[in-house]
């Protein structure tokens, strides 16, 4: 069935909602991403694609601040993360939403509690008021009522999912920022999840990362598509952004590597898989005298 | 690949490469050391701040409470009566050997009091709720509870450590209250109902050799170790490491630095107030014997 048609809202007076300029994120001697820019206009869904370690969640924990960069600059709606101190930071955050891979949604209290939050946190709403949102937001990504009073250990992984999106559109943010919403869920619940980020888009033009190996969820929402391929599987020198570009791009392109990947083929993988295990294998093991010896000769 | 990794590879080479490999490593221990400790001051330093920087919400603070203070209570008062008892027996052949049992009370109280009390009330607070913060807060991180609590401009410190600070500095002082109470009242019911000592004797001698001074001292250190052990164990939450393992592993560090802590604490806050009594009394200790 084909994805309904999007009304996207775009102001071209706005800054971009994200601007990233050659950011570099290393952890230790682990280098995740190297030289990534890319600009996101308001209103746009950008969906990030790529093979599992490729650095997506951090990219997407770049953009709000939660990892710093390593080199390079984020910017939000023109204002450069780095140079926030942790207040401006904590005030900024406001403006955005965040849906985790496992809803990150806080044990040690009610679902209710869970979405009123960051409303308790950052307005002044009086507890009825607080209540009213709540259960408006329950509603929209249709919850029942009864769930409110729930711990998230007592909902299903949908369930959760969609409290942690109504806790991420509590605060009416300019840009929602979702962690693999679809892993783990049966694919009609995937599609329930898909139908909720085209929803939530439609509330005053929200611009959305959606990070996510599902191919179904990335042709469904995305305006833009963005994929990352791992550094450690890339010739140097080479961009890691492979592809950018419309859904439609993506299917028309003929690259082997993003073929691959959108067909969901393992092809030489599992051997290149064994070498990288045979070559760290070959790396701890420390030289032993006859292998030191018979370098030695053959040099 | 790490320092250490690759000091490992060197080795093999010759003795000279070893020697040197060790000492490469005992460099980078040590440095790790220091940077763990300058990681800890700046989380007490911003917990601290945070105490300051913005008021409490009840709702927040209260469930810690309850979870410090009310839970430990049962815990605590048994172990300090068993304690007081243990005291007891262990004390009253040597004192009868001597014809000195009278002063039983003497020594078991002021033990208490002083020591005994303080630093069982603190063990049990790092074994009971030190493990229990640190698996509570590793857990969060694991499960990206905490970067969401961020993600929504809200401070973790704030919101995780500060209630649980809190709670560790002002409650830990009851608990050892509740702690010297029931082995002062286990001690004297052994020493009174199985050891046949005298009413009269036991407490004229306890009020003749343990002062409120001494019991004062006892609860000032607590405050020392409620604050090394909400802070230690937060802080090994905070930086846990990934899965099950690490939230386990966590959990076991929190208890035994907290332990190792109150301990090293104990020592030289004892030395620091022995000084203090001297210039109080300083006509010399009172003999117990």
């Amino acid at each position: 069935m084909p994805a309904p048609a999007k009304a996207i809202r775009r102001d071209i007076s706005d800054p971009p909602v994200i601007e990233i300029q050659n950011l570099s994120m290393r952890f230790g001697d682990h280098q995740v991403l190297r030289d990534i820019s890319l600009v996101l206009p308001a209103g746009q869904t950008l969906v990030v694609i790529g093979e599992s370690g490729c650095g997506k969640t951090v990219l997407l924990k770049a953009m709000n601040g939660l990892l710093r960069p390593t080199l390079g600059e984020v910017r939000f709606e023109g204002i450069p993360l780095a140079r926030m101190n942790e207040h401006e930071l904590a005030r900024i955050r406001t403006r955005y939403g965040f849906v985790f891979q496992g809803a990150a949604l806080f044990d040690s209290l009610t679902i209710a509690d869970n979405i009123a939050f960051p409303l308790r946190e950052h307005t002044r709403l009086s507890a009825a008021e607080i209540s009213d949102i709540v259960e408006s937001l329950l509603g929209e990504v249709g919850l029942p009522q009864s769930v409110a009073t729930m711990k998230p250990m007592q909902l299903s992984g949908g369930m959760r999912k969609r409290a942690g999106l109504a806790r991420a559109l509590a605060l009416d943010p300019h840009l929602i920022l979702y962690d693999e919403p679809t892993t783990g869920l049966d694919p009609i619940m995937s599609d329930v999840i898909n139908e909720l980020i085209l929803r939530a888009r439609s509330r005053d033009g929200v611009t959305s990362v959606v990070v996510t190996h599902d191919m179904h969820t990335a042709r469904k929402v995305a305006d833009v598509i963005l994929m990352l391929y791992p550094l450690s599987r890339l010739p140097p020198g080479e961009p890691q952004v492979i592809f950018q570009g419309t859904p439609h791009d993506l299917d028309n392109c003929s690259d082997p590597r993003i073929r691959q990947f959108i067909e969901g083929q393992a092809g030489t993988r599992l051997s290149e898989l064994k070498d990288e295990q045979a070559r760290d294998q070959a790396q701890s093991t420390p030289p032993t005298p006859e292998h030191s010896q018979h370098t030695e000769d053959e040099t | 690949m790490s320092n250490r990794a690759r000091n490992r590879d060197s080795a093999g080479r010759g003795l000279g490469d070893w020697f040197a490999t060790q000492i490469a490593n005992l460099g980078e221990f040590m440095l790790d050391r220091v940077a763990g400790v300058g990681d800890v001051a700046i989380f007490s330093l911003k917990t601290v701040g945070w105490i300051f920087a913005r008021r409490q919400r009840r709702d927040v603070l209260l469930p810690s409470f309850y979870q410090i203070g009310v839970l430990s209570l049962p815990v605590v008062a048994l172990t300090g009566l068993f304690i007081g008892m243990v005291l007891a027996v262990q004390s009253y052949s040597q004192f009868r050997a001597m014809g000195l049992q009278t002063r039983l009370g003497a020594v078991i109280n002021l033990s208490l009091v002083r020591e005994l009390g303080p630093v069982l009330a603190a063990t049990m607070l790092a074994g009971r709720v030190g493990s229990a913060m640190a698996a509570e807060l590793g857990t969060m991180r694991v499960t990206e509870q905490i970067d969401a609590m961020e993600s929504m401009g809200a401070n973790p410190i704030y919101y995780l450590v500060v209630p649980r600070f809190l709670g560790c500095l002002i409650l830990i002082p009851t608990l050892t209250v509740m702690a010297d109470f029931m082995g002062v009242l286990g001690g004297y019911l052994y020493s009174h109902l199985l050891l046949g000592i005298d009413y009269h004797h036991y407490w004229t001698n306890s009020r003749e050799y343990v002062d409120a001074f001494d019991f004062l001292m006892g609860i000032f250190k607590t405050f020392f170790f409620g604050a090394a052990i909400a802070l230690v164990s937060c802080h090994r939450g905070f930086n846990c490491d990934p899965g099950a393992e690490g939230v386990g592993r966590a959990a076991t560090n929190a208890f035994v630095h907290s332990f190792m802590l109150i301990l090293v604490l104990d020592l030289f806050l004892g030395i620091g107030l022995d000084n203090l009594q001297d210039i109080f009394h300083p006509e010399g200790p009172r003999k117990l014997l």
